[in-house]
């Protein structure tokens, strides 16, 4: 490790900062606080991939940049196949002589729509071939960068701007993708699930990530409070409530070992969470209700998960 | 010195990339590309060629890759066609707007529906404004040649854009023809190594592809359409500098029993050596008609086209991909919109066969340069006119 770190009792971070201040996220943004976070654990050595996304505009637009490392904007669905292409010609280029040893991480910070969605086939592919790639995936569950659209990533009932409520459906008609269940499913080395409201957690997983040769993919909770209409200065605190209350659980999976971060004896009941968003205004007790069910039984189906795997390893 | 061998298209282009000591090929296998990356996987494997291949799960990652692993410093070769070729259009921009030197051969094949396996340019010509430089080649010793040439120039700091290799595919692709292979030492004195002045480096922080606002927009398009254009005379001196080292010198079209013809022939790729017999059977008959092979595509060669015509009265132009609904063919209408105000004296006629492979013969060709001056006698002609072709 190099530089200066803040110590945080047994965690010390850097305070070098590689996302420059001034950049157009809005308050309260997930997404600023996941990148800002990830390059303090990446460091200098890093090249940043993002497909069409907020960070467009956010981090990049022309003639300004709060990357202050090299970074790229990719098409919305190629972003893990331009990396693995970049990651290829890093690795044959060193072994052919032609360009010296230093490991270079090749990062993406995608949206839940150019992953769950758009990229998802892309994704696969570069996952599967087992390029050296870090991928995060900053979910804020829909198409925020262009007006809160739906994705598969947005949770059931939510109100998005193509799932609007009216009297003859309310809200987000299908259940939530689980993303990160189809990464597992190509046992690359690293997955895992992470939320910037249990920092240290998040760049531990970061540092993980980086570190193992080979794919590692992290899928990031990331509060929207434009999209979700929630209070921009509650975005930690949403993020905690979505993981005390199994909404987001925080898991890991090493080499297909699976481990929960948090561990809450008792789960909160999801109303906490619920209404604390404006995408979720209509609800009633029966929305509330199913949503706990469903809740519950992906809780419940995650820790049979977690068991098995670790009796088997 | 240089040996003769036989190679089918597909191994002319692959030769030329294992010969330019590729790094990265990314690929994804359609017909009638897939002797291509067949052949590089093999030189691969077999440890002909230290290089990595990718083997991606669709042409749009396959162009993907190739721009990551260009942009990281990395020589790089694709191939593909048709659908494949359509997969991976939007990427083509961003390759060439990157300034990404890849190379690319492409064995052409028509677009669907109906469904089809065989030649004709309907992929080449949609790629007609992505700014990826394109050339034609008539036979399997231009598809060796304008391969490794195209890393040359592709590569150059002055030039520094994507290149396309149209080879036409299975008359080309798979057809076995002698090809001269120069030594390894020959190619190495020729082709530099490669080196990206931005490439990706923490060094050196860049942002690419950031967003442009109306501001700067128009600004950017402009200069990047000013720099393509001006890659024709590096293309040249390249080209040059080949034919002086292997004996071999190309134009960006090339004029065959041209001088002093009234009536010249356009022809781009393989069939242009088909029209090259129906020349010579005229000429055997007196007939004052020449041919022109339409080598580079991109960027359009205006001067070489207006000295390749100079002194003739009838410029009659054979396409092989349909616009449907549009102007004529694409050569044909890039011509005329060339040639207008510039020769206005020269009567332009435009004829259009050899869809999807539907082979053409020399009677066919002597029949579009007999309809073709009658047209240009006449003054006018049918938006579209074909030959070979029912109805």
């Amino acid at each position: 490790m190099e530089g200066e770190y803040i110590k945080f009792g047994k965690n010390q971070v850097s305070t070098e900062e590689y996302l420059s201040s001034g950049h157009r996220a809005c308050q309260g943004c997930g997404l600023a606080i996941n990148i800002r976070l990830a390059l303090k654990v990446l460091g200098k050595d890093t090249l940043c991939m993002t497909p069409a996304s907020c960070w467009s505009g956010v981090g990049s637009a022309y003639p300004d940049a709060a990357w202050e490392v090299p970074w790229m904007q990719t098409l919305f669905e190629n972003v893990s196949a331009v990396a693995g292409g970049v990651s290829a010609a890093f690795d044959i280029l060193e072994e052919k002589g032609k360009r010296g040893h230093r490991k270079i991480n090749s990062v993406c910070f995608a949206g839940d729509g150019a992953t769950a969605d758009i990229g998802l086939g892309a994704l696969s592919g570069t996952l599967e071939r087992g390029h050296d790639i870090v991928y995060i995936c900053m979910d804020n569950e829909a198409y925020m960068n262009t007006g809160i659209q739906r994705s598969s990533s947005t949770p059931h009932g939510a109100s998005t701007s193509t799932t609007p409520v009216g009297p003859a459906f309310a809200g987000q008609q299908t259940q939530k993708k689980d993303v990160p269940a189809i990464v597992a499913a190509h046992n690359i080395p690293y997955v895992a699930t992470a939320c910037v409201s249990y920092p240290f957690d998040y760049m531990m997983k970061v540092r993980k990530a980086a570190e193992v040769k080979g794919p590692a993919y992290l899928h990031v909770y990331s509060v929207c409070p434009t999209g979700w209409r929630s209070a921009p200065n509650l975005s930690v605190e949403i993020g905690k409530m979505a993981v005390e209350t199994g909404i987001f659980p925080l898991w890991e999976c090493e080499d297909g070992v699976y481990k929960l971060n948090v561990n809450p004896a008792k789960l909160k009941p999801v109303d906490e969470y619920v209404k604390l968003q404006g995408r979720f205004r209509h609800f009633n007790a029966h929305d509330i209700a199913e949503m706990q069910q469903t809740v519950d039984k992906n809780w419940a189906a995650l820790k049979r998960k977690v068991e098995a795997s670790q009796v088997s390893a | 010195m240089s040996k003769r061998v036989p190679l089918e298209g597909s191994f002319a282009t692959a030769e030329a990339a294992r010969m330019a000591d590729v790094d990265v090929i990314a690929a994804y296998p359609i017909t009638p590309q897939s002797h291509i990356i067949e052949r590089m996987s093999e030189f691969v494997h077999n440890g002909e060629l230290k290089a990595a291949f990718v083997p991606v799960e669709s042409e749009h990652s396959a162009m993907s890759a190739c721009w990551g692993a260009s942009g990281a410093g990395a020589r790089t070769y694709t191939a593909t066609a048709s659908q494949g070729f359509f997969l991976m259009h939007e990427v083509l921009y961003f390759v060439a707007g990157m300034r990404l030197p890849v190379v690319m051969a492409v064995s052409n094949r028509a677009v669907g529906p109906p469904a089809n396996i065989w030649g004709d340019y309907s992929d080449a010509m949609s790629a007609s404004y992505t700014g990826w430089l394109q050339v034609f080649a008539a036979n399997n010793q231009e598809i060796f040649d304008f391969t490794l040439s195209a890393f040359r120039i592709a590569e150059d700091p002055r030039v520094l854009l994507p290149f396309m290799i149209h080879m036409d595919g299975f008359t080309l692709s798979h057809v076995v023809e002698a090809v001269f292979l120069p030594e390894q030492e020959e190619v190495d004195a020729f082709l530099p190594p490669y080196k990206h002045p931005y490439a990706y480096n923490p060094d050196n922080p860049c942002c690419y592809g950031s967003v442009m606002s109306p501001a700067t927009y128009g600004e950017l398009k402009k200069a990047q359409d000013v720099h393509v254009r001006g890659t024709i005379p590096v293309i040249k001196e390249i080209w040059k500098e080949f034919g002086d080292r292997f004996g071999r010198y190309y134009k960006p079209i090339d004029s065959y029993k041209a001088e002093g013809a009234k009536t010249l022939l356009m022809v781009a790729g393989g069939l242009s050596e088909t029209a090259k017999i129906a020349v010579d059977k005229r000429r055997e008959q007196g007939e004052s008609v020449g041919l022109l092979t339409l080598h580079l595509w991109r960027p359009f060669p205006f001067e070489d086209l207006y000295k390749a015509v100079e002194g003739a009265e009838n410029l009659v132009v054979f396409d092989r991909a349909p616009t449907l609904g549009g102007p004529t063919g694409p050569i044909i209408g890039e011509m005329k919109a060339a040639l207008f105000g510039v020769r206005n004296d020269l009567r332009v006629a435009g004829i259009l066969g050899a869809f999807c492979g539907r082979n053409l013969e020399v009677t066919e060709f002597e029949e579009v340069i007999d309809r073709g001056n009658a047209i240009c006698e006449r003054g006018s002609q049918e938006m579209v006119e074909t030959v070979g072709i029912r109805g």
